[in-house]
């Protein structure tokens, strides 16, 4: 039997205006109907472009090499564009990464969704909406009916990223190519959204290329994974051996490098050193090894063949590993500062205390008056606390209101109602030069290290520029300062010379972290530190940021959707849903004892890099989408989407209630019991106005 | 850590922003033929005076309306001035209210659009509803309104120019500003403790600064062409000085009479001069989304 999809030796290049990106090269892959092959790489890895080349929809300067691509038994390779317009969409499929954009703003889901059929199977319009109610049943779009009148907007992005779901499916596919399906989505919709994927697969039995970065997304839906490096396959095989007898170093490190929830967090993680080379100019041996540690002189001249043992197995290595890594290094702290002299110095008083805060947002009408018709609520009456040297970690979907908190503390946004103090100060209640001075002591580190450093400003002036704002030390004292910490986050010195540009991502939020290091603040707010970064190039950072923690001494808040990159980095977490905190307490308890079954259910959609347990997994964590800020659900904010759900829940907001030493959840039907109590009345206050929740500290 | 292999990977040293964008202006052939046509204008009009003595002040009715021959390369005009002379003095006129105009516009549109969108709510809804205002009378009025009240200096007249020509600039700034300040570097600054004035001179103006560069060159073309247009309808500068709008308006009356050379070296000097001045900006604007796109 033939392959649905045959790639044999394909290569893909890109013209540039002076030079030629090596997009793909010498790729060989095969998928049979009804099966689903992972296709694993970092961003620029030459993925994505093997998705399109096999759909022809190669960017400008695009072309295809060399090699076949057979989908069936036809040649897509030298079709000409009208014949691969009738493949396309029809034969082949694809789901794009960004459902907000893939989807056309001005027609309405049931257009967009039977255009493929008119197109292709030549149906009318009545035909074509019929089976795009079909398809939109079958891809689990609530009310499918209804749904095909709305326009994309309307639509939240889960349900975006079922319409795109349900117009690659329309007619039927032989081959579906998902890029990235899940990326930008909440983990929670993620894990809809893949068994949808995986469900279909089972009852259509078409054949899938998932295109990901995420290991733990390929990890329980694949029968093969293919590992991508530069734009070769580097290791091929079957899931499970994968995983757990690897033989190819990059695949060893990559899943090393993975920050689990489970793991040890005073182990360092594995990181791969350096950056990934440019593909115009890609080096002569094997592609990884400047990166690698087993690298020998062979590696750098001669490139390794994909080959192994039996035909299932191939990589392409000529010192390959054995299985993953089982022991790894500690995290080396140079200088630790004496954060445990002052954590009891502190005696009783925290270094920074949020108690109530509120943050909404005025939602607008009308162009000149600008009416304020209704509030979107960020943050609802959150009360944090954090002491000298300690690490809190604040976690939820988009939307639950970390990135508000965070940047309240740092006071870039004021509180609408609470209190938020440092060492008895409120921040935000400051103007002018003492406002500036109590800047000292926050600083922020953010998500996107593409925007957070000024373009027009060398690397010297932005580190200096925190220094020369709060007029501290002379010229060449600033400049030590600066060399100095651009040692510490391990940028060479030629780096102060250069502009933002030159820098790979990784290697911005290095400098990001020096400045907000600059100033030695008492607090660092890091929001989303890592999301923006690669798998490979997050662990070194993560790495950098826990060593620097423990030798810099200060207090620090790590907001993240992530829970494991949290859990790393944090002694303490936070788990926020929709503007509230649901539950606070250390790593350890929030992981083995969650006693919120939101954060439950948040640790169960989060997919693991360990194909058994993904496989083990039965339900899919959490139904349906996030309610909206503006007009949040009564009572538990969290009861539409909570499988323990009663009337209660919805008459009544519960109160933060004791699970143990500094573990504490606001539930009324908590997955254990709580201290002191059953647990129908909270042991001290009233059930009160909503501000009156979150009341927790020490 | 040894200095030679830092951990977070060697820096991969590109050109700069600037040169980046510089080097991708140059391999825009069009870009290229445009800069060098200013460039030839400028040294033509200034430099060529030096070289070439022409009478630009004193009518002579000898040699009215004479064809171009020996003597008079391009002809002379109805005042006896030769034509040739008279377009470099009038290409001189143009391209020093071209700059000038285009610098009063640009400095003050840069300062009232960053300011606008920087204070936001009232001050901005103020500032930006004046600039609506003003962009619904019609232009072409108002400097004829103004060229006729006031001798026409080339000062003046590119005051007048200028003073009108800000609108589209602080609009370009505004939406520049807008866009660049809820950026997190400028978040960043903030959290730094920057003032107000740092936050718009150390990074929101250097930012808009490309948009600000690429306007300034349709504002020359622009305000080249309001003085043609003032000129040709007869309000342009004051005798003897010559502009190529006043050369065109005064050869309109001869056009039917065959004196091909009044109409055409000018009014070509006037299209190649303009073309060349948008051919630069459109091609800068590319040039500065390279850099962006490579960042």
């Amino acid at each position: 039997m033939s392959a649905a999809l045959e790639v044999t030796d394909l290569s893909t290049e890109i013209q540039l205006s002076k030079s030629v990106v090596h997009a793909v090269g010498n790729v060989d892959l095969q998928i049979d109907l009804g099966e689903t092959l992972g296709l694993v790489g970092e961003s620029g890895c030459g993925k994505s472009m093997l998705g399109l080349s096999i759909l022809g929809l190669l960017p400008p300067g695009g072309k295809i090499a060399g090699g076949s691509i057979k989908a069936g038994e036809r040649e897509l390779v030298g079709l000409r564009e009208a014949e691969l317009q009738k493949i396309r969409g029809n034969d082949v499929a694809m789901i794009f990464q960004d459902s907000q954009s893939s989807l056309n703003p001005t027609k309405t889901v049931g257009q967009q969704v039977s255009e493929p059929v008119r197109l292709h199977r030549g149906a009318s319009r009545r035909e074509a909406l019929d089976r795009a109610y079909e398809v939109l049943d079958l891809v689990g779009m609530p009310q499918p009916k209804e749904r095909l009148g709305v326009y994309p907007h309307q639509l939240s992005g889960g349900l975006r990223q079922r319409v795109m779901i349900a117009i690659a499916l329309a007619c039927d596919p032989k081959v579906l190519i998902a890029d990235e399906p899940t990326t930008a989505l909440d983990v929670t919709i993620q894990a809809q959204i893949l068994s949808v994927l995986d469900d279909l697969r089972e009852r259509l039995g078409m054949a899938t290329l998932l295109v990901t970065h995420d290991m733990g997304v390929v990890a329980g839906r694949t029968s093969r994974i293919n590992v991508m490096y530069e734009g070769r396959i580097v290791e091929t095989a079957p899931t499970d051996r994968l995983f757990t007898a690897m033989r190819h170093p990059y695949t060893q490190a990559l899943l090393g490098s993975i920050p689990r929830l489970e793991s040890d967090n005073t182990k360092a993680l594995v990181s791969i050193p350096g950056i990934p080379p440019d593909l115009t100019n890609p080096p002569p041996g094997c592609r990884f090894a400047p990166r690698c540690s087993r690298a020998t002189t062979q590696c750098l001249e001669h490139e390794p063949p994909l080959s192994g043992d039996d035909a299932a197995h191939r990589f392409a290595c000529w010192h390959p590993v054995d299985g993953p890594i089982v022991r790894r290094p500690d995290i080396v702290v140079h200088e630790p500062a004496a954060v445990v002299a002052a954590k009891a110095a502190a005696n009783g008083h925290h270094l920074l205390e949020v108690v109530d805060a509120v943050r909404e947002y005025p939602v607008t009408a009308g162009a000149i008056l600008q009416r304020k018709v209704a509030s979107v609520k960020a943050v609802s009456g959150v009360s944090i606390h954090l002491d000298v040297g300690e690490t809190l970690g604040l976690v939820g979907e988009s939307g639950c209101g970390k990135t508000t908190l965070g940047k309240m503390i740092v006071g870039v946004e004021k509180p609408d109602s609470g209190s938020i103090a440092l060492e008895g100060k409120e921040i935000f209640r400051m103007h002018g030069r003492a406002l500036r001075r109590a800047r000292l002591d926050l600083q922020m580190m953010f998500q996107d290290p593409y925007a957070s450093l000024d373009p027009r400003m060398r690397v010297q002036a932005i580190l200096r520029e925190p220094l020369v704002i709060q007029k501290i030390d002379n010229h060449q004292e600033q400049d030590r300062r600066v060399r100095r910490l651009l040692d510490e986050v391990g940028l060479p010195a030629n780096a102060l010379e250069r502009y933002p540009h030159e820098f790979s991502g990784g290697q911005r939020q290095r400098i990001a972290l020096a400045r907000a290091l600059m100033l030695e603040p008492k607090v660092m707010v890091a929001d989303e530190p890592v999301s923006a970064l690669d798998v490979s190039i997050r662990s070194q950072v993560l790495n950098l940021m826990r060593r620097l923690q423990a030798e810099h001494g200060m207090a620090s808040i790590v907001i993240s959707h992530d829970l494991a990159v949290v859990k790393y980095l944090s002694d303490r977490i936070g788990v926020m849903y929709l503007g509230k905190l649901v539950e606070l307490g250390t790593g350890e308890q929030i992981y083995r004892q969650p006693a919120h079954p939101y954060t439950e259910a948040l640790i169960k959609t989060i997919p693991l890099p360990d194909p058994a347990a993904e496989r083990a997994k039965t339900e899919i964590g959490i139904r349906g989408e996030l309610p909206s800020p503006v007009n949040p659900p009564s009572g538990c904010r969290f009861r539409t989407r909570c499988p323990r759900a009663q009337d209660r829940c919805a008459a009544e907001e519960p109160l933060l209630r004791r699970f143990g030493p500094h573990h504490e959840a606001a539930c009324h039907y908590p997955l254990q019991p709580a201290l002191g109590g059953t647990g129908d009345q909270a042991p001290e206050t009233l059930p009160a106005a909503p501000s009156a929740a979150g009341h927790g500290s020490d | 850590m040894p200095p030679t292999a830092p951990e977070g990977g060697e820096v991969q040293i590109i050109a700069s922003g600037w040169r980046l964008a510089l080097r991708e202006f140059l391999s825009n052939r069009l870009a290229v033929v445009g800069l060098v046509v200013i460039v030839f204008f400028v040294l033509f009009c200034f430099v060529g005076p030096l070289v070439y003595h022409t009478n630009q002040s004193l009518t002579n009715p000898l040699i009215t309306d004479l064809a171009p021959g020996a003597g008079h390369p391009l002809g002379t005009d109805d005042n006896g001035f030769d034509e040739l002379g008279r377009i470099m003095a009038g290409g001189q006129t143009a391209l020093e209210i071209g700059f000038f105009a285009s610098f009063i516009a640009t400095v003050i549109g840069t300062l009232w659009g960053a300011i606008s969108g920087l204070a936001g709510g009232i001050v901005d809804g103020v500032l930006m509803r004046a600039v609506d205002i003003l962009l619904s009378i019609p232009y072409l009025l108002i400097v004829l309104v103004l060229a006729t009240k006031y001798s026409a200096t080339v000062f003046d007249e590119s005051l007048i120019i200028g003073l009108f020509a800000w609108l589209v600039p602080a609009r370009l700034v505004r939406g520049e500003v807008l866009t660049l300040r809820e950026r997190d570097f400028v978040s960043a600054a903030r959290v730094m403790g920057s003032s107000r004035a740092r936050l718009v001179v150390r990074h929101l103006i250097p930012n808009a600064l490309s948009v600000v560069i690429v306007n300034v060159t349709f504002q020359i073309a622009d305000a080249i062409l309001i003085l043609a247009y003032l000129g040709f309808l007869g309000f342009g500068l004051q005798y003897p000085a010559a502009s190529w709008g006043d050369m065109l308006g005064n050869a309109q009356q001869y056009v039917s009479s065959g004196y091909w050379w009044l109409v055409y070296p000018v009014g070509g000097c006037l299209v190649v001069v303009v073309l060349a001045c948008n051919l630069v900006g459109d091609a800068l604007r590319d040039a500065f989304d390279v850099r962006l796109r490579r960042r």
